[in-house]
């Protein structure tokens, strides 16, 4: 059960092979969490993400397969999981591909990967679980979303086009889920350093895996629907929205 | 239908049924819903007592009313739905009062299965040491009717069991013989907790009733500054004579109702601290006999419905632990702590208990009982909170469960040492676990 106080007890990260992912895991192992999944593509790349939280504290932690591209699994996944596992205070959907631009921006198949990653996939798996969540009763689940979503970047608008497509999805289940003790929190971060954008030059206001973790653990104490990091970014991109796109197209963002 | 606690945290959806009357508890039982059932009263457990997310809840306020009255025992049979705000305007006429916690607002059944206690706990014990006999539906839909001298494990288990071994459906209970509706209070201001404490050990037993408001954001020499509130019930003879043609009239009423419309942060330690000077400078340095209505002396509160919106939607904690005579270093050292972090608590309250009963889970214990709501949303806070947990533990103390909505499932074995002992029994009265609720769930109960 989730506490009070934002604790969690069960958590399930989609994506843990993230740092995003087992960074977030790691705080909530440090207030009171006792048992996390982590799922992943490749399993054996998350023994070590799991093994640090075992170290931590944490009494039960699992490793199971994912992939957010295999839809037809998806229903079957959730099943298991709450099969096995049973209540699931928090579910963090973390995982995602920034993908190549250059290549995305004339190769459709490059393009769809992304968006089926990051887009498709995501809406494929939180539909039976958001489902599996509400008649247990109570529950919440944190997407990672990102700024790139906010507004459509020339840099690189095919991963912000996907994200954009996850957050929309997401505000608007975050409205039908009122009522139904299932809490949904968006979290758009600005350029995170992480393996995923390892070698890209950051952008201003760049942030860490552990930043983006503490923002997530403060905005369930707070019950915020969406979180920026760092916060700042919030008032940057209402300003930026607004500037014209023959100017915006130049920011070196 | 989303339900919370009083404090209005982790909200979850259940299904609500009313029942009418002892059958329709035993139907409903007896359909053993995959995520269970458990009764909620008028839901002024803080935290997650009366929630059962994704299952049934019994919303027992529609079984409600006297049964019977014994006019020369002093005992009352009652509905377990019956709120005691009902029980003591039909009862407090006829001459009788009842073990009362800081509210009207909570039902009979709500008052046994979270053993509550007021301000007479040194004098009366708990609402639980005052029922005589109780009827239960158990977990398999059994009708069973509960005694201390007959059926001891299973009355005491179900006394302060927080509703998880089956539910109460009525209840026989001793009342308090009154001449009048007032009561002869004391009043008076003590500079620091040390003097406060001082004065309660003094003279806390000359007084059947006993309560302090302490101000946790007052720092420096003045850290647990407070005001001690003592009282009995008058007698005829202490009334003005108006008064004595109707002694133990009994219509209190709301003056205000708090509206939805506060946002969090509203409860902060700006406002908080200007409320406590305040309050603590409004009330005398010292007034002895003044004659208050049984209302306000003992339920403030209920002068302004819906007080917990005051913190807003992201709601507040009522963080309530005893520890033993002889700890009184604990209380010191929450209170500093209180007082450095300035977690802003309106109502810290200090409470010497008198003799616990033999309910294994019924909080009081002979001790210090320090309660304090503090608004949520502080990220600090769960660390000052799981650092009083320790501080409490390490002196042989306890959190109340009618009150938490946070501590950490590892520490109740040590809390509550007689956890086992309830376990055995509450799986004799619910062999399949069909009882459950929020707060079971988050602390393995």
């Amino acid at each position: 059960m989730q506490d009070a106080l934002g604790g969690v007890q069960t958590v399930l990260v989609l994506g843990g092979g993230s740092d995003l992912g087992l960074a977030t895991a790691r705080r909530f192992v440090d207030d009171r969490a006792t048992t996390v999944i982590l799922a992943g593509r490749d399993p054996g790349a998350m023994a070590e993400g799991a093994d640090s939280l075992r170290r931590a504290g944490a009494r039960r932690v699992e490793v199971e397969a994912f992939d957010a591209l295999e839809r037809g699994s998806h229903a079957a996944f959730v099943e298991r999981c709450w099969a096995e596992y049973g209540d699931i205070d928090l579910v963090l959907v973390a995982f995602g591909v920034l993908g190549d631009q250059d290549v995305a921006e004339h190769d459709a198949d490059a393009a769809l990967a992304i968006i089926d990653a990051n887009f498709t996939g995501a809406v494929s798996v939180l539909i039976p679980l958001i489902d599996r969540m509400r008649s247990q009763g109570h529950g919440t689940v944190v997407v990672l979303s990102s700024v790139a979503g906010e507004r459509a970047r020339r840099s690189n608008f095919v991963y912000g086009s996907s994200k954009a497509g996850l957050d929309a999805f997401c505000q608007g289940m975050g409205d039908a889920l009122v009522g139904t003790g299932v809490r949904m929190m968006i979290v758009r971060p600005g350029f995170v350093h992480s393996k995923m954008t390892e070698g890209l030059d950051p952008a201003p206001l760049a942030t860490t895996p552990e930043a983006v973790a503490d923002a997530i653990v403060e905005g369930l104490a707070k019950g915020r629907e969406i979180v920026w990091v760092p916060a700042a970014l919030r008032g940057v991109m209402s300003g930026l929205r607004h500037v014209p796109r023959p100017v915006f197209r130049r920011l070196p963002v | 239908m989303l339900l919370s606690g009083w404090g209005g945290t982790s909200p979850s959806r259940a299904e609500v049924r009313h029942p009418f009357d002892d059958a329709d508890v035993v139907a409903a039982v007896r359909e053993r819903p995959s995520r269970g059932v458990v009764a909620r009263g008028l839901g002024r457990a803080y935290g997650d007592a009366a929630q059962n997310s994704g299952g049934l809840v019994l919303d027992a306020t529609a079984m409600r009313g006297v049964r019977h009255l014994d006019a020369d025992r002093g005992r009352a049979t009652v509905a377990a739905g019956t709120s005691l705000d009902d029980l003591m305007r039909w009862l407090l006429p006829a001459g009788f009062f009842l073990v009362t916690p800081g509210t009207r607002s909570v039902t009979v059944g709500g008052a046994i299965a979270s053993d509550i206690h007021g301000k007479g706990h040194h004098a009366d014990g708990t609402f639980g040491s005052n029922v005589r006999a109780l009827t239960l539906v158990d977990g398999t839909g059994t009708e069973r009717r509960l005694t201390p001298e007959d059926t001891p494990e299973e009355f005491w288990a179900t006394t302060g069991g927080m509703g998880l071994t089956g539910v109460i459906t009525e209840a026989e209970i001793d009342l308090i013989p009154v001449e009048t509706s007032v009561i002869r209070a004391d009043t008076e201001r003590a500079s620091d907790l040390d003097d406060l404490m001082a004065r309660m050990d003094a003279r806390d037993d000359e007084y059947r009733y006993s309560v302090a408001w302490i101000d946790c954001l007052a720092t420096g020499r003045s850290t647990g500054r407070g005001i001690l509130d003592r009282g009995d019930h008058a007698r005829l003879e202490d009334l003005k004579p108006a008064r004595r043609t109707n002694p133990r009239a009994f219509d209190p009423h709301a003056v205000i109702s708090a509206p939805p419309i506060f946002p969090s942060g509203l409860v902060n330690r700006w406002t908080v601290r200007a409320f406590n000077e305040l309050w603590f400078r409004k009330s005398p340095k010292r007034s002895e006999g003044h004659l208050v209505d049984i209302g306000w002396f003992f339920h403030p509160l209920d002068l302004i419905t819906g007080w917990n919106r005051l913190y807003g939607p992201r709601g507040f904690v009522q963080y309530q632990f005893v520890v033993p005579f002889g700890q009184e270093r604990a209380v010191q050292t929450a209170v500093e702590r209180l007082s450095l972090a300035g977690a802003p608590s309106l109502l810290a309250v200090l409470k010497r208990f008198g003799p616990a009963n033999p309910a294994p889970l019924s909080f009081p214990q002979p001790g210090w009982t320090l309660a304090l709501d503090i608004p949520v949303g502080d990220p600090t806070l769960p660390n000052l909170l799981d650092g009083l947990d320790d501080l409490v533990l390490d002196a042989g103390g306890r959190v109340y469960l009618a009150k938490d909505a946070r501590v950490r499932p590892e520490h109740l074995a040590a809390m509550y040492p007689r956890l086992d002992e309830w376990r055995e029994v509450r799986h004799r009265l619910d062999p399949d676990g069909v009882l459950r609720s929020d707060l079971a769930r988050r602390l393995g109960l």
